[in-house]
């Protein structure tokens, strides 16, 4: 398709640059970035924190913070520029020429009006009146595919779930048929399965109603799934633009490589993969640079990136902003080679013993609001954890994936013995321990440590990296004031950190750093077994891998047990030797990692296998779609405690029994009253990729 | 050295965000010229307290007498010069103790929880249900007048709010993954409660702290003014002004510059507690 | 709905009692001998110990205080100290005033702060919300005996328009007595106003930085209805709560303003029974306030929840 043949485009941003002021200063937060959305495409907009990625959507719905200004550019739509228009002009294409959908669905709804009150008010400003508005609102939650809509539109937004209340800001958007939707990374903070099945609902409605998207997200799957042409910006500037099939198959752009190989496939296994990721440490709005705005972190920098280069159109349609995209293309300079000579860690474990083993750990908390609620004794129990067996060997990761609420940081804490457990036993090296850390002594303590999820509430922030590193030396392993000094610049040095970060405080680092001061914190007292809860989420893409390989190192290097607890399948299957899925508190399927992605899985692992959004366009998947929300954990279903959203649902035997713990061949555990062998012969393999990928299986 | 350059350019930031906007910068200006009159005020006083210019009675402002002078002939300048040291000494020393003691109270309350922090907190509410200055009337009838009694007013009436503002940031932050980490290194209750959690509390304490020194100022001249736990003849602005009522024709501006000082200090310490609310609310400088 | 509201009123009955147990110990504990300080230094030690035994003040605490909280209920509040009259004929009169002067402060103040603060807060950094702001933090800096000597040298003094002095004696007529109104309200009303304005603005301001409202916004909706349904449904909530809690604001003030107008009302009637150290007056006047203070909570408690589904609908 040439130039000349395709329609008008719907939007095109032209050299938009837009800075924001903060204490007296300006920065950069979008830098000459143009791009193009044709009528009926879905445009990806992929970046990290910082990158400028929600401030151009912002832009492009003319409603920036009071702190940001344009300077410079144009943004088209239908070609009339919306950056001249007053507020009374835009009101005429907010919601009806173009409409947004917001991140936060919790708080993206007014609190105190009702659900069809809200939907119906956009209605009504086109001239619908209260009774054909309503009607129309009915049938746009019944388009969204929420049950019962007269219910819902009676409703107020705390009275549904997250997932429901992006239903409802998804069919506000749409209610007026506009031709744009902005979407702000609408799915980021739901559930992988919920997120799943917005994800399909987005696709079918844009498919049949031809409306174009821009969609904003940091999520590499998700925009591969849903865009036919992806941008990927970085420190404001836009690097690389691109049909969504040839970037993901073929970048060019050193920094696009760098977030593909940033995360693991779904499948993959660090004994057999190395991630690569991008080093360094992402920019600040702060720096101020010239030349190629990646030059610090670039593997295949050279002098002439001192000049900044502009964006080379690579071929029809794929443009990228670096000057070796030609040797790039043709494969003589490869920013994956040295990294993959890397020797890895040891890739045969030693033979595993049993470090940590747990007998039927029960967890459950009162749920107490008030104290009227105790005198009236009407005390309800949520049931986070319920007859947990599990053992951690000595060098192995120990994967614990579930959904939020599926009791497995509690489960993290109660091993930890920073909540307490109602029942059950654990054995730390065969001897008992106690409940809580007030019953353990500074040894045992010693021995079990933890990495936490925000790397911003890891560390006292007025206390430096130093005196950090050296208060479990001192506490914990009995070191001397002065000797723990020095061990302190040892510890840093082994999470490859420069020693002068140890005068250095937390809020001066970056999370990546932050994180690595994190791990080294854990093992300064050389634990037996680690906690890692979800370790990497909060931090950019670009620097996962360097925090994910570190601590698959040390751990592989020192020996202990690991569990590496997350809600992402592909990051657990990556990192762990044994798999284990929890569901409101209960172990639905423990499987050693390889076997968690082949046939026979537990109904539950086959849904959240099908619900990842695999980082490749082609990739083929199984659409398996759970039913509603998970219950509460303090409603748990009787029977099995999945039967409520089960896609294999049998009937009154998973509603009133509680299922068997079938083994499997290799000593993993599916609980399930489907037999292995009938789960086996109905279940396909979930997922494909378009090209076998490097080591998987 | 590098260790305290962080602390150094959050200093600096904040410094220049109290400048940034005028308002914030005036009360941070009057606030250091009250407290520089506190603490030098005796030295460039041209007259005593009480010291009677018999030839020069009912004087209105002029340069011998900048303020003018009384039906005493008391030089009014001097007069409110010198009331500054203990209207500031007793409002800062009784705001010290409420933040000393509320921060401990609030620490403790808001980490143990359970019923210790319940039975803490309603008894607070007890006392909060009462307006201050009722309060502070209340305990004035019981105590003997004196000049302790008016700090145990200000340490009784404030410690309550400000063992709440504590609580409440406690209570934001002991589910934090530094808390977690301190217990799982080991760390004793009063490592954690004023290494780990106490600086999470500085921003909010200085605001309260501004605050609450402003209110106390306001307390003890509006007392003052009332004759009740002072004394005359007294320092105290307000007294002063009440003293001054029946003045108001003959040396109306032996009323109005004490009066003018009460205001003045109080506003000005209020703008910068303001200042210091932005201060809180800003987020460190980007990395640069 | 009606579990909150349980709740509260638990809550406040907790607090009263409380209160009451402060305000006991306070009176009766800290002053060491009450017969002492009844009978004065130069009384006998017979006399005094014989006027304990009257005052039951031989008892222990807990009886003593179950016995007062009975008095008071029941409305035996005393007999004035210093004046030697019954307390609750005396405070009765006094506290009709002093809700005159309240109502009418109230009346002046709540809507006008509400409106400039909303006001204040949708055009933020206008010159308006900056006339406000530096306004409100001027008022509620100044102590009101500051602010009323102000007013009664301006308007009483130099333009001669209201009296200086508010005794409210019938023979000043209705006419009389409501010019006497007019400035001692007018000081309370500037203070509150400077209070009420500030946290209508902060509310104002925060709401509307909400994702709700650019999510309203977005929708093309026209600003009338952005600002009406949607910012100030919710900001005005809180405000209804914190008109209630100013009630406390609001009496600390008066106090001070009945003293500077010798205004007959019970901040006056408060600060003569401390300067004797009258204590029934004062535990009747303490008591008083406490329960006035409790039941404008109950109050906006009613309103708020009437107001918020979340709570309506529990």
């Amino acid at each position: 398709m040439t130039r000349a043949s395709t329609p008008a485009p719907l939007l095109e941003v032209q050299r938009l640059t837009v800075a924001y002021t903060r204490a007296g200063r300006s920065y950069d937060a979008v830098r000459q970035v143009s791009l193009t959305v044709q009528q009926g495409e879905s445009y990806g907009l992929v970046g990290e924190s910082g990158s400028g990625k929600t401030t151009l959507a912002l832009s492009v719905m003319r409603y920036l913070p009071r702190s940001a200004a344009v300077r410079g550019g144009r943004v088209l739509l239908n070609g009339a520029d919306l950056l001249t228009l007053d507020a009374k002009a835009m009101r005429r294409i907010w919601g009806r020429r173009i409409a947004f959908v917001p991140q936060d669905p919790h708080t993206s709804l007014n609190p105190s009006m009702r659900i069809g009150q809200q939907l119906g008010e956009g209605l009504s400003t086109d001239g619908l009146d209260q009774r054909q508005a309503r009607q129309r609102a009915l049938s746009l939650l019944a388009d969204v595919h929420l049950p019962d809509p007269p219910r819902i539109a009676e409703c107020y937004p705390h009275q549904i779930s997250g997932g429901m209340r992006q239903r409802v800001l998804i069919a506000m958007a749409i209610s007026r048929e506009p031709q744009l939707l902005v979407m702000d990374e609408p799915t980021t903070g739901l559930d992988t399965t919920t997120q799943a099945s917005i994800l399909d609902l987005i696709r079918d409605l844009v498919r049949r109603r031809s409306m174009s998207i821009l969609y904003v997200s940091h999520n590499l799957g998700v925009v591969a799934q849903m865009c036919d042409r992806v941008a990927v910006m970085y420190a404001g500037e836009l690097l690389e633009d691109a049909p969504a099939a040839r970037l993901y198959a073929r970048p060019l752009h050193p920094y696009t490589q760098g977030l593909l190989d940033s995360v693991p496939r779904l499948g993959q296994n660090k004994r057999r993969v190395r991630l690569r990721g991008v080093a360094g440490r992402p920019p600040s709005p702060a720096e101020t640079r010239s030349g190629c705005v990646f030059l610090a972190r670039c593997p295949l920098a050279i002098d002439l990136c001192n000049d900044a280069p502009t964006l080379f159109e690579t071929a029809e349609g794929h443009t990228a902003r670096c000057h070796r995209w030609k040797e790039i293309e043709a494969g003589s300079a490869d920013p994956r080679q040295p990294a993959s000579r890397k020797a890895g860690p040891p890739r045969t474990p030693t033979i595993g013993r049993e470090v940590l083993a747990l007998q039927d750990v029960q967890v459950h908390f009162p749920l107490r609001r008030s104290l009227a609620d105790v005198f009236s004794r009407r005390i309800r129990r949520v049931r986070a954890v319920e007859d947990v067996s599990l053992s951690i060997e000595r060098g192995f990761a120990l994967g614990l994936v579930g959904e939020s609420g599926s009791g497995k940081t509690t489960l993290g804490l109660t091993i930890l013995g920073l909540v307490e457990r109602t029942s059950g036993e654990i054995h730390l090296l065969g001897k008992p321990l106690p409940s809580v850390i007030a019953g353990r002594s500074p040894g045992t303590l010693a021995r079990m440590q933890m990495i936490f999820q925000d790397v911003d509430e890891s560390f006292v922030p007025t206390m430096s990296i130093a005196e950090i590193l050296r208060r479990p030396l001192i506490r914990l392993s009995g070191s001397p004031p002065d000797e723990a000094s020095s061990k302190a610049i040892s510890l840093l040095e082994a999470v490859h950190l420069p020693p002068e970060f140890a005068d250095r405080f937390p809020s001066e680092l970056s999370g990546g750093e932050r994180q690595r001061v994190a791990i080294a914190r854990a093992f300064a007292s050389k634990p037996e077994v680690l906690v890692a809860d979800e370790p990497i989420s909060s931090l950019d893409v670009s620097v996962q891998a360097a925090v994910l390989n570190l601590l698959n190192d040390i751990q592989v290097v020192r020996d202990s047990g690991l569990i590496f607890i997350s809600h992402d399948l592909a990051v657990i299957g990556y990192i762990s030797d044994v798999i284990a899925v929890i569901y409101l508190g209960r172990l639905m399927q423990v499987a050693p990692a390889a076997e968690i992605f082949e046939p026979p899985y537990h109904p539950y692992t086959e849904a959240l296998l099908s619900a990842i959004p695999l980082i490749d366009p082609r990739g083929k998947q199984e659409r398996i779609r759970l039913q509603g929300d998970a219950p509460s954990p303090v409603d748990v279903p009787r029977g099995c405690p999945f039967h409520t959203r089960c896609p294999r649902f049998l009937g009154n035997l998973c509603k009133e029994v509680d299922p068997p713990e079938q083994r499997t061949a290799s000593g993993g555990m599916i609980r399930c009253h489907i037999s292995l062998d009938e789960l086996k012969a109905v279940q396909p393999r979930v997922f494909a990729f378009s090209s076998p990928v490097e080591g998987s299986g | 050295m590098s260790a305290s350059q962080g602390g150094r350019s959050r200093f600096r930031q904040a410094v220049a965000i109290l400048f940034q906007q005028r308002s914030s910068a005036i009360g941070t200006s009057i606030t250091l010229i009250f407290v520089l009159a506190a603490l030098f005020g005796p030295v460039v006083a041209p007259y005593g307290l009480n010291q009677q210019l018999t030839s020069a009675t009912f004087q209105p402002p002029s340069l011998a007498h900048w303020f003018g002078t009384d039906q005493l002939g008391r030089d009014v300048f001097s007069r409110v010069l010198l009331g500054a040291r203990d209207i500031l000494a007793f409002a800062g020393v009784g705001t010290l103790l409420a933040i000393i003691l509320g921060a401990t109270i609030g620490l403790f309350s808001g980490y143990t929880g359970g019923v210790v922090d319940e039975i803490i907190m309603r008894a607070f509410d007890g006392l909060l249900a009462l307006p201050a200055m009722l309060l502070a009337l209340l305990l004035l009838a019981s105590l003997a007048s004196s000049d302790l009694s008016v700090i145990i007013v200000l340490v009784v009436v404030y410690t309550p709010i400000v063992a709440r503002v504590v609580r409440s940031v406690v209570l934001s932050v002991k589910e934090l993954a530094y808390v977690r980490a301190a217990r799982l290194q080991g760390e004793g209750l009063g490592w954690i409660l004023y290494r780990a959690i106490l600086p999470a509390t500085y921003p909010a304490l200085a605001v309260e702290g501004a605050l609450r020194f402003s209110y106390a100022i306001f307390l003890i001249a509006s007392l003052g003014f009332l004759g009740i736990g002072f004394q005359p003849p007294s320092d105290n602005w307000g007294m002063m002004v009440s003293d001054a009522r029946q003045l108001t024709s003959a040396a109306p501006w032996a009323l109005y510059f004490p009066a003018a000082a009460i205001a003045v200090v109080v506003v000005g310490v209020n703008l910068l507690a303001d200042g210091l609310k932005r201060i809180a609310q800003t987020p460190p400088d980007p990395r640069s | 709905m009606s579990r909150y509201l349980v709740r509260r009123l638990g809550f406040v009955v907790l607090t009263v009692f409380l209160t009451s147990i402060v305000i006991f110990s306070v009176i009766q504990v800290l002053p060491g001998d009450v017969a002492r300080v009844i009978l004065g230094r130069e009384a006998g030690q017979a006399a005094v110990d014989q006027l304990r035994q009257e005052l039951g003040l031989d008892l222990p605490a807990p009886v003593r205080y179950l016995r007062w909280i009975a008095d008071f209920v029941r409305g035996a509040w005393g007999e004035s100290f210093s004046l030697r009259t019954a307390v609750l004929p005396l405070v009765a009169r006094r506290l009709s005033n002093s809700l005159l002067l309240a109502a009418v402060v109230l009346g002046l103040a709540v809507p006008l702060s509400v409106g400039l603060g909303v006001m204040a807060g949708l055009r933020q950094d206008s010159f308006l919300d900056n006339v406000v702001s530096m306004g409100s933090l001027a008022l509620v800096g100044l102590p009101e005996f500051v602010t009323g000597l102000v007013l009664i040298q301006v308007f009483a003094l130099q333009l001669g328009l209201f009296p200086a002095s508010s005794s409210l004696a019938d023979s000043s007529g209705l006419g009389g007595k409501i010019a006497q109104l007019i400035l001692p309200s007018l000081t309370a009303a500037l203070v509150l106003l400077g209070y009420l304005a500030r946290l209508t603005r902060a509310q104002v301001i925060e709401e509307s930085g909400k994702p709700y409202v650019r999510t309203a916004v977005l929708k093309g909706l026209p600003r009338r209805t952005v600002i009406l349904r949607h910012i100030l449904r919710n900001a005005l909530m809180p405000t209804v709560t914190v008109v209630a809690i100013s009630f406390g604001w609001l009496l600390s003030g008066l106090i001070v303003i009945e003293a500077v107008f010798n205004y007959p009302g019970l901040g006056s009637l408060l600060v003569f029974a401390v300067s004797r150290r009258d204590l029934p007056v004062i535990q009747a006047i303490s008591m008083l306030a406490v329960v006035g203070y409790a039941l404008a909570n109950l109050s906006a408690d009613l309103v708020y929840a009437a107001l918020n589904p979340r709570l309506r609908l529990e």
